[in-house]
């Protein structure tokens, strides 16, 4: 399978809305090109796992390089292994539901979806480039279409968030870009992944340059304490956007952590592992506890994002193979958890015109449906069997509980504590706004969700569905990849 | 001999006959500002295209002159980037009265930056580096009924006699120092000696006057707020690329014994530009002010290229002052026609801007995310290309400092953007009616600061030129 179809369709896309007339032209464009898309992130699923059960064992496959600046050794070089699939099928799943839940959107239709779909090309391109400047060149990508998504169809304080979010993140960006300027020089003046993967450099050197790049990419994935802009951004974008960065742009910083600064860097990973575990610890108990007190339902979410994504990073800081498994499940299962959560709160929003819980009450009355999936995410946030949350914490706590050590176990016992709060406040949520009397007489009048916004929960259910239920195909497609990484942590 | 100075001095000629055809124009009949102005556009496009054939290495005159490939191709840049001035201000070159004398004017100081490029001695540096000068500080007095625009002019031309007699200065002691004014014969004397080392920091504060690094910068903002916009952009762009490739060069082939002591001098001045440049520009709210001072932080990153000394230094600031030509040009461009439509020059006046103009958003918006270096801009493969070139050394603190200056500067970038797409207004600037030749300028701006960054081949050019 040719991988620049996975950036071609989307560019494509792209530049036929720009040139589409009308809006419901702009709206049949995106959504047709976001059913091409995620129809070749299925093929390239199925071909992937072709190629592995025929026993071909190489690390990246369908890998192509190109040169781009041959004088700086610059290569577009890119491929793909279990970790890149994954997160390309689960952007391909947030793109065709963030699509379908903007169907109404008014003002300047064209240049939203525009903005969409650059947002998605750079993620397409960020999860298949094995060359650390076209990696970084891809991340970068989408602080444009982020900042104006906030900033023009954004709600409350939207400017200040649009800021908060486009300065941070490009906070994070430079220090990424340090960490690979020095990786380039001390590596022999190559930014490529494979070739960088069999350098060993000097314990000193791994030691400053890995917190640059994890910090960095712990930046866009809400490592504690630089995590401020999430509960500003997610609450100020619009549906859309907030699926996006929630669901996508937080995964790109997860994997960053994890290809970039870790494989890269092993001996660096080790040194500060602790530091790392304490800081997720902190972000998961401090993002359930501040959930808690959160009256705002994109807050909420926002928060508890803060809280799940912490799963992640203490995964990936406790590095044995099934941790960093269950934090790579994590990063997909939260991106579909927390893309369907902002649909329902995005429409909940639309019909009640309030997001804060104590004013609303007795939704299931009349909007059955968006009562039910409410329900159903806000399970999978909480961890029940059978819904894909449960399987990735689970993993996650298998891998840390391997450390058989007092720091590790108290670290795992403290982040699983958090799952008791996350029922709390789930619960509390779901029980304010969905079940009880209905608390204001207008939203009888209200009605259930359009095809649209059908068609987006039932697609993003059926994902969260299909890693709860058979989470092998999911492990399958991680764990030898997961363990390419460990290997070189532990020097094999 | 005669063959060798048509086809090694071709720029030069061809921009000197455009400067007589004018002056015979004034003097006869003369000619319709509209047609006056195509017909110097139509000059300046077949002489960028001249400047791709028939290049030769050499050097006339005792080596007064000197040419190569890679310098004929810095001054199609700059040649570039006054054809683009001359389309995009056209609504403000068409009112003005003395439209010839302007032209004069401008491609005489053209003339003087391609001798400059090309000098090969003190003497002529000297003396193409004031036809460089002089005329821009009349240029910039062409709002002959502003106030402001003659106040600029003042501290345009004292500012520049000053740094003048600095370098003046500095030119007789490195005479003193080392018997001679060649180029090549410098490099070969220079030693270290106190007198030498006093010598360069005349000549080098010259240099810092003219590119307006931080200390010496305090004249640009003034006189950028003062001038006509075509003359700021001429002053901010063409002028200031002109300067940073004859100081490189000067730097890298005279200069090289000197390296660890000006490689020092240039990195604290290349943080103290970055830092101040990026400081002022944050508060103002004039928008000519506000890209003057962005420009001063632009300068800053030059200099960290500049501080490479080796070819991907070389390479590099070539290619960002090629992508700057685009970027800034096209958001003066945008300036410059607000400016002759509604007369408005400040940030706040931009407010709601899209909703009129989305044309002209989406340039400015392009030129300012590339001047900020975020993709999929050429802004961002030129940062990116100068801070690889600057961290050469290892030096991490320099590249950390460069990088957080990154984040300053994408803060008073994003004020713009704001105001132009988030802002809401009562009354904003009404919808403007661009002229073809202005939209077909910014256009090929447009596609200048998206390709240049894809299409890597561009800088692959440059370096082989350089080798």
């Amino acid at each position: 399978m040719n991988l620049l179809l996975l950036i071609g369709i989307p560019l494509f896309t792209a530049v036929a809305v720009l040139l589409s007339r009308n809006k419901q032209q702009v709206k049949w464009i995106s959504l047709t090109g976001a059913v091409v898309q995620l129809a070749a992130a299925f093929a390239l699923l199925f071909a992937f796992q072709k190629q592995r059960t025929e026993g071909n064992t190489a690390q990246m496959l369908f890998d192509q390089n190109y040169t781009l600046f041959s004088s700086l050794n610059i290569n577009f070089h890119i491929g793909v292994d279990g970790i890149s699939v994954a997160m390309i099928l689960l952007t391909s799943f947030v793109l065709i539901a963030g699509v379908l839940i903007s169907w109404n959107i008014e003002k300047m239709t064209k240049e939203f979806y525009f903005l969409l779909i650059l947002l998605a090309l750079g993620a397409y391109g960020f999860f298949i480039s094995l060359d650390l400047f076209v990696l970084f060149f891809f991340l970068e990508i989408s602080v444009i279409p982020k900042y104006l998504l906030i900033g023009i169809w954004g709600s409350g304080k939207k400017e200040y968030s649009a800021n908060k979010l486009a300065l941070m993140l490009m906070g994070g960006s430079a220090l990424i870009l340090v960490g690979i300027i020095l990786l380039y020089y001390n590596a022999g003046h190559s930014f490529d992944i494979m070739h960088l993967s069999q350098v060993n450099l000097s314990g000193h050197l791994q030691n400053i340059i890995f917190p640059l790049l994890f910090v960095g990419f712990g930046v866009f994935t809400a490592l504690f304490p630089l995590h401020t802009w999430v509960p500003d951004g997610h609450s100020s974008a619009p549906t859309a956007g907030s699926m996006f960065l929630a669901g996508i742009s937080m995964k790109l910083g997860g994997y960053g952590c994890l290809r970039v600064a870790t494989y890269l860097l092993p001996e660096g990973a080790k040194q500060y592992a602790d530091i790392i575990i304490v800081l997720s610890a902190i972000a998961i108990l401090y993002g359930a506890f501040a959930t808690m007190m959160q009256k705002d339902l994109k807050y909420i979410n926002a928060y508890s994002s803060v809280s799940h994504v912490g799963f992640s990073l203490l995964g990936i800081g406790m590095l044995t193979q099934t941790a960093i498994t269950g934090a790579l499940m994590q990063m997909v299962s939260h991106g579909l958890m927390t893309a369907l959560f902002f649909a329902v709160i995005g429409m909940i929003y639309d019909r009640t015109h309030t997001r804060m819980t104590n004013e609303m009450g007795g939704l299931m009355k009349m909007m059955p449906f968006i009562s039910t999936v409410f329900f159903i995410v806000g399970l999978c946030s909480l961890g029940l069997p059978g819904l894909s949350g449960f399987v990735a914490e689970m993993t996650v706590f298998m891998g840390s509980w391997q450390n058989d050590d007092g720091f590790h176990r108290i670290a795992t016992i403290a982040a699983a504590m958090s799952i008791v709060v996350t029922a709390v406040y789930i619960l509390r949520a779901i029980g304010q706004t969905v079940m009880g009397p209905v608390k204001n007489e207008s939203y009888l009048q209200l009605k259930d969700a359009n095809w649209n916004e059908k068609m987006a929960a039932v697609i993003l259910v059926l994902g969260i569905l299909a890693i709860g239920i058979v989470p092998v195909w999911l492990n399958d497609l991680l764990r030898p990849a997961a363990e390419v990484i460990m290997n070189r942590i532990s020097g094999k | 001999m005669l063959n060798d100075f048509l086809i090694l001095m071709k720029s030069e000629l061809v921009i000197t006959v455009i400067i007589f055809l004018l002056l015979f124009i004034k003097i006869g009949k003369g000619m319709k500002n509209e047609s006056l102005l195509s017909l110097v556009q139509v000059l300046l496009l077949l002489n960028f295209i001249a400047g791709f054939f028939f290049n030769k290495e050499g050097s006339l005159f005792g080596d007064m002159f000197h040419t190569t490939p890679l310098i004929v191709f810095q001054k199609s840049i700059l040649n570039l980037g006054v054809y683009l001035i001359s389309m995009l201000c056209a609504d403000w070159l068409k009112k003005t009265e003395h439209l010839t004398e302007f032209f004069i004017l401008m491609l005489s100081a053209l003339l003087g930056m391609f001798l400059l490029i090309s000098s090969g001695n003190l003497l002529i540096f000297y003396l193409s580096l004031e036809l460089a000068t002089i005329p821009v500080a009349a240029m910039a007095n062409f709002d002959l009924e502003k106030k402001r625009s003659s106040e600029g002019a003042m501290k345009m031309i004292l500012s520049s006699a000053f740094s003048s007699g600095i370098l003046l200065f500095g030119i007789s002691l490195m005479y003193g120092a080392t018997g001679t004014i060649s180029f090549g014969e410098i490099a070969q004397h220079l030693d270290g000696s106190p007198l030498q080392i006093l010598a360069f920091v005349f000549l080098f504060t010259a240099f810092a006057f003219k590119l307006s690094i931080v200390p010496f910068h305090l004249w640009t903002a003034d006189v950028y707020e003062g001038s006509p916009i075509a003359v700021t952009s001429f002053l901010s762009v063409i002028s200031k690329g002109a300067i940073a490739f004859i100081f490189m060069s000067a730097l890298y082939k005279v200069f090289q014994p000197m390296q660890e002591m000006w490689y020092n001098m240039i990195v604290v001045l290349a943080i103290a530009t970055m830092v101040i440049g990026n400081l002022f520009a944050l508060r103002q709210q004039n928008i000519k002010r506000f890209l003057a001072f962005s420009s001063i932080a632009q300068v800053g990153f030059i200099l960290v290229g500049i501080s490479s000394n080796d070819v991907a230094g070389l390479t590099a600031v070539i290619y960002f002052i090629l992508i700057y030509v685009f970027s800034n040009l096209a958001a003066f461009g945008v300036a410059s026609v607000i400016s002759a439509n509604s007369g408005k020059e400040n940030v706040d006046d931009y407010k709601g801007l899209y909703k009129t103009n989305p044309f002209l958003c989406w340039i400015m918006a392009l030129s300012l995310f590339s001047l900020a270096g975020i993709p999929p801009t050429a802004g961002f493969f030129g940062k990116l290309f100068l801070l690889t070139a600057g961290s050469a050394r290892n030096n991490y603190w320099f590249i950390i400092i460069a990088a957080l200056n990154m984040i300053v500067s994408l803060y008073y970038y994003l004020r713009v953007i704001r105001a132009m797409f988030m802002d809401k207004n009562e009354q904003p600037v009404e919808t403007i009616k661009i002229n073809p030749s202005v939209k077909l300028a910014m256009i090929i701006c447009g596609a200048g600061i998206v390709l240049v960054g894809l299409l890597s081949w561009i800088y692959d050019y440059i370096h082989a030129l350089i080798k």
